[in-house]
Formats: structure tokens, C-alpha cells, sequence
């Protein structure tokens, strides 16, 4: 079996912020890394190998540094990783974002020769844009069944039976069969850290893989920004909505100014 | 498509450099240079003072398409237990809204089974039309049905802009549509505005952890797709209106549906109804422990209120999980929320941030919940609350 792991490279997004006064982005020191979501869906890749045994594929389509995350990735203990990388890949919004990982998966499978099984795990959404859109929309560009938000998952030859969340307080369990692709919440597991012999062995470069639009044989008008049917139009700081007025006084008539507040508001 | 510097014009002033959320912007020999990093979102496009960064699109760019064949608003419904999720008349509202901008029909979807005796109920919601697709299979929600049905609605009745909550549900099966109809979808919108010029839908949401918002736009296909998270939009205000049933009744194969449900398992033990509660207080880590969280219970009896939490009250174990607001539980807008010992991570605000007035009680005054309150107290909840709970049953008993 093999199975793909699609990771995607993040800044930490606590320290990007628009300057409210100039309306610029500031960026203090923000650093680059495997959007957190994502390692779930590699660690639970590698509890299924350890289990049922697989190949683990990890792609991640991005610029030429989204080969650090592939490393990581490696030393966690995936065998492969798959950098899909190409100017022409810029500005993709999720529906050509899908289609460029859908195309690489293919290309793989293709090229391996055999009628095996495979499953497609994804992170169920990633931090900076946090769409949670790619997942089905590279199931469905590889016509297999999803299953979303899983919490829990049980594989039995080629049938995968998953709990998913479906309301707050409710679980759903789905059986569906392979292929098919899963997106994991970050309750499902506890990533594992890059083992001392993992990260010796993700230096091994012959266990990186590049592919550029070409090499996937892409169609242009389906990848980077002309594949993509939204685009930004502007950004900008968020409003504020508090009117930050800070109750001060003895405790008592902080108590009193909150009420009188809340009362003039007709909320008490 | 690519993304062109005009050395000409460039003055070196770094504002690009300073506007990119990827750091791909370097001034070099005092001119801008783009960086392989670059998304070509276009954000250095506009700050650009002197109009020298230019983002060209390639002339083929996907097949045009004739925008006047799409018209019309859609919304749908999701329902549980026979009912319809609230989100869906909120979306109603919206919708609504949005169709009179542009002088079109509003419509409701609903995918389900025994709905017929309620329909005409739904008419208050001002929706023009409903489309109730029927059979004894859609009682329950299966992904692939909901796909196949909804795409082949849009392929025939071609609306122009489609709303769907982001539920669990809804931000299952959206996705899968848009990429079936190679139409743009947005999720999380948490404003939606017609473009008066081009009619095109403005969808804006939060990103970057809610650190930045971005407008999208879709403006070169078709239908326009959003997911709205519930609480965000209000449901409109009851009317009296003529609406137009279609009813299709539909029957699937066996084939339709590689996935079967298993069961439905219930985690929840108690009954708890946050998202129409009035009043919300809520207690984060500086709460202490289980036994403090006594203290809110006590407010929020005499307030009438619930009682929720932030995750890590729920992952400590202080709160039963259906308690939980924020990213990973439910999303609230109540009148009054009063958001104690709660520092106020991106992922709790976007669960509450709409809640007409918030009161924050932190003893950090750095705290960021503070940026999104009405009325901050900076001191020890464990002295503030008690004084407030005599305070409000003073109150309480002068107006009986």
C-alpha cells in the first residue's frame, strides 16, 4: 500500500500582523514550518505503516525552502518526499492547488507499476489560510471517496472504517474503501519527534524528488494563478470591534460602572 | 502570469518589501526584486506608490464564460434530526441581502425527507423559492449524494452565488462541488458585498489566524461559492411571503455512494445550548481549576446565563467538551459575554468575536482579549465575580 502525506509549508502565523497605522504587514522573525495539522496526518501515515506496512509519501507543493519540511518530514520517518515546485505553480488558490498534488500522485502511481491500494492523508486545514478546501478537492479531482475531520481511523484490507466530528457533540462513523483520502484533526494523534537516525537519513538527497509543471505534463491554464478561479482582491488590518474602555476604581465601583453599563445597554 | 517590477519607475522605497505576507520582496541596488517565495497574491500591487509592480495573467486564462446565463442566490440547508441548522436562515438573511443588490431570486435547497409539511413555514425566512430535493436516503448526510444532487442543480438551474454553512457538513461537501464546477469557493466568509460596479461577490474573511483579512473575488467564473460559519450573519426578521415549492423526488442507485454511515455516536452528556444563549459566561485557564469554575457557575445563575469555556478549560478537564467555544467548538454571538481569566487566543475570539457587547476580566493587562472587549476589568476574577454576583441579584430583586 502506499500512502500519501500532503504537507504544506507554513509561517508561524502568530507573528504576522498588519501595522494598523500604515496598513503594511510586519513580520518580525517569523519562521517557516510544517503547518501543525499536517504532522497528525504524518504521524498517523507511520502508525499505519508500523501496523500494516506502506510506502509514506509526503508532498508538498511550495518554493524551492519547502524542501526543509519534506526533511522533517523524512526524519519523522517518511521514505519519500515529493517537492513540487515551479514559478508556475505561484498564486494557486485551492482548486489548483488540488489539481497540481492530484497530478503528482497520479504521475507516481502511474510510474510504479501496480494495481496497489493507496490512501491520501491530509492535515484537515492549515493555520495561515485555514480553508480546509484542498482535501476534497483533491479527492474529488482523483474521483476517490473522503472522509473529513477524522478523529479515528481502522484499516482492514481495503476497507477503512473512520470516526469523523459532525457537530460539536457528535460523532460520525463512516466505512468507505480504498482508494480514498482522509483528513485528519489534530486530536487524532500525537505527533512523534524526528528520531537522531531519522534526521541522519533525511539528508539523503536521493530520497527528495523534485517535479516541476513539465515534468507533471500540467495543463498551464489549471495550475498557479491562472487555474484559479478566486484571487485576492485586498488586504487589510481587522477592525477592532472592543471599544477597549479599561473599568477602573475600587473593585466595588468597577462592579458598579459595569452594571450601570450593561443596564443603559439594556442587556441586565 | 507573472509578477513584473518596472525598474523605471521603482523609487527603492521598500513599502512592497514591508506589504508581503511571504517575504518575497528584497530591494536590491536600491530597486525591488521579486523573491522565488513570491505568491503573487498582488498585496505589493496596490501599495506600490508610484504604480511599478505589475501582475499580468496570461491571455489563457480558462475559457471565458457568458456571466448573464447565472442569476439568482442560493443558500443551503443543512438539517439534523429533521431540523434545519439555524446557519441556514442566518444565510437566508444575508442572502436576501444580496439578491435585492442585484435584483434577482433567493432560494433555499434543502436535500432531505419528510420536509414537505414544514416547507411553507420556511416562507417567513423571505426566501423566494425552495428547491426540496426528496428521498428516503437523505435523511441522513452522505458526501457523495450531496455532491452529485447539488452539482447537477447547479449545472441546470446555474445560480450565480451559492451560500453553505461552514459546518463540519458543509465544508465537507462545498469543496467538492466547486471542484466539480471549477467555480471559486471562499471559505469562513465573515463579510459578503456586491461589487456595484462588476456585481461581482466580495467575500471577505479572516487570515493568517485571523491576524489579517483578505477580500476575494471570483472574477472569472461561475457560480460564486461561500461557506459562512454559524452565528456570523443574523436570521432575517420574520415575514409574510408567497413562496414557490419545487420539489423534485429523487432516487438513488447503489452505486452512488461508496461510503456507508456506520452509526451516529452522541458524546455529549448533558444538554447545553450555547449558540442561542443570550448571555455566555466563560472561563479560561486563569479560572484555576474545576472547583473555581463553581464561582462562574454561580454568575451565570443569577445572570440566566450559560457557561462555556475556552479549549484548554475543556482539554483540563475543568468543563464538560460541549461547553467549548472557539475554533474547534461552537460559535456564539449572544448579547452579553463575559469572557473570564481568558487571554484570548485567535482561535477562542473567532468563536465569539460577534457577541454584541463582551466584558473581559483578566488580571494581565496585555492580555489581547482586551482589544476585543467593550468593558475590560484588569484585576483577579476570584474577588471581581463574587462582588458582581451580589451585585446583579441587588439588581434582580429591585426589578421584581
Amino acid at each position: 500500500m502506499k500512502i500519501f502525506v500532503c504537507v504544506k509549508q507554513v509561517p508561524g502565523v502568530a507573528e504576522v500582523k498588519i501595522d494598523p497605522k500604515t496598513n503594511t504587514l510586519v513580520r518580525e522573525g517569523v519562521l517557516s514550518v510544517i503547518n501543525p495539522n499536517d504532522r497528525n496526518a504524518i504521524e498517523l501515515a507511520l502508525t499505519l505503516k508500523e501496523k500494516h506496512g506502506a510506502e509514506v509519501l509526503v508532498l508538498s507543493m511550495g518554493p524551492p525552502q519547502a524542501e526543509e519540511i519534506l526533511r522533517e518530514a523524512l526524519a519523522m520517518g517518511a521514505d519519500k518526499g515529493f517537492l513540487l515546485t515551479d514559478r508556475a505553480f505561484a498564486g494557486a488558490d485551492t482548486l489548483a492547488t488540488s489539481y497540481t498534488l492530484s497530478l503528482a500522485i497520479k504521475k507516481i502511481l502511474n510510474e510504479s507499476n501496480s494495481e496497489e491500494k493507496y490512501l491520501v492523508i491530509c492535515g484537515a486545514q492549515a493555520i495561515d489560510g485555514d480553508t480546509g478546501q484542498v482535501p476534497p478537492e483533491l479527492a474529488e479531482e482523483l474521483g476517490i471517496p473522503q472522509i473529513a475531520y477524522v478523529l479515528s481511523i481502522e484499516l482492514n484490507g481495503d476497507k477503512i472504517v473512520a470516526e469523523r466530528k459532525f457537530r460539536a457533540v457528535e460523532i460520525v462513523v463512516i466505512e468507505t474503501k480504498l482508494p480514498a483520502l482522509i483528513s485528519v484533526l489534530t486530536d487524532i494523534n500525537k505527533p512523534r519527534y524526528p528520531s537522531m537516525i531519522g534526521i541522519m537519513k533525511a539528508h539523503d538527497d536521493s530520497k527528495i524528488i523534485c517535479f516541476d509543471a513539465d515534468a507533471l505534463n500540467a495543463d498551464k491554464s489549471k495550475i498557479g494563478l491562472n487555474g484559479s478561479s478566486t484571487e485576492v482582491w485586498k488586504i487589510f488590518a481587522p477592525e477592532r470591534k472592543g471599544n477597549r474602555v479599561i473599568l477602573r476604581g475600587t473593585l466595588e465601583e468597577i462592579v458598579q460602572q459595569l452594571c450601570q453599563n450593561l443596564r443603559d445597554d439594556k442587556i441586565i | 502570469m507573472s509578477i513584473i517590477i518596472d525598474d523605471e519607475l521603482c523609487t527603492g522605497c521598500g513599502s512592497c518589501v514591508d506589504s508581503c505576507p511571504f517575504g518575497a520582496i528584497e530591494l536590491e541596488n536600491d530597486k525591488a526584486k521579486i523573491l522565488p517565495a513570491c505568491n503573487l497574491c498582488g498585496a505589493c500591487v496596490e501599495i506600490c506608490p508610484v504604480e511599478a509592480i505589475k501582475l499580468e495573467r496570461d491571455g489563457n486564462k480558462s475559457k471565458k464564460i457568458d456571466f448573464s446565463q447565472f442569476k439568482g442566490v442560493w443558500v443551503i440547508a443543512e438539517h439534523y434530526k429533521s431540523k434545519i441548522l439555524n446557519v441556514a436562515f442566518q444565510l437566508l438573511g444575508k442572502g436576501r441581502e444580496l439578491s435585492d443588490s442585484l435584483g434577482v431570486n433567493l432560494t433555499l435547497v434543502i436535500l432531505g425527507a419528510n420536509f414537505d409539511e414544514k416547507l411553507g413555514d420556511f416562507s417567513q425566512y423571505g426566501m423566494d423559492e425552495i428547491i426540496y430535493v426528496e428521498s428516503p436516503v437523505l435523511k441522513d448526510y452522505y458526501s457523495d449524494l450531496y455532491v452529485k444532487v447539488i452539482s447537477e442543480l447547479i449545472v441546470e438551474h446555474k445560480p450565480e452565488i451559492i451560500l453553505i454553512g461552514a459546518t463540519p457538513t458543509g465544508r465537507d461537501f462545498a469543496p467538492r462541488i466547486a471542484k466539480r464546477l471549477n467555480a471559486g469557493l471562499t471559505a469562513d466568509c465573515t463579510g459578503l458585498d456586491i461589487n456595484p460596479e462588476t456585481k461581482n461577490l466580495l467575500q471577505t474573511r479572516p487570515t493568517f489566524g485571523g491576524n489579517i483579512m483578505a477580500t476575494i473575488r471570483t472574477p472569472s467564473s461561475r457560480p460564486q461559492m461561500a461557506t459562512v460559519r454559524p452565528g456570523i450573519f443574523k436570521a432575517p426578521i420574520p415575514v409574510e411571503k408567497e413562496v414557490s415549492i419545487r420539489k423534485i423526488e429523487y432516487s438513488f442507485k447503489e452505486k452512488d455512494t461508496v461510503s456507508k454511515i456506520v452509526k451516529i455516536i452522541n458524546t455529549s452528556k448533558i444538554k447545553v445550548n450555547l449558540e442561542d444563549a443570550k448571555i455566555i459566561v466563560a472561563g479560561g485557564r486563569g479560572v484555576g481549576s474545576k472547583d473555581n469554575f463553581k464561582l462562574l457557575e454561580d454568575l451565570a445563575n443569577v445572570l440566566g446565563a450559560e457557561l462555556g469555556g475556552s479549549r484548554i478549560t475543556v482539554e483540563l478537564n475543568w468543563l464538560d467538551p460541549e461547553r467549548q467555544i472557539g475554533q474547534t467548538g461552537v460559535t456564539v454571538s449572544p448579547k452579553l459575554y463575559i469572557a473570564c481569566g481568558i487571554s484570548g487566543a485567535i482561535q477562542h475570539i473567532v468563536g465569539m468575536e460577534n457577541s454584541h457587547i463582551i466584558v473581559a476580566i483578566n488580571k494581565d493587562p496585555d492580555a489581547p482579549i482586551f482589544n476585543f472587549a467593550h468593558y475590560g476589568i484588569i484585576g483577579n476574577l476570584h474577588e471581581i465575580i463574587p462582588i458582581l454576583i451580589e451585585e446583579i441579584k441587588r439588581i434582580n430583586l429591585n426589578k421584581e
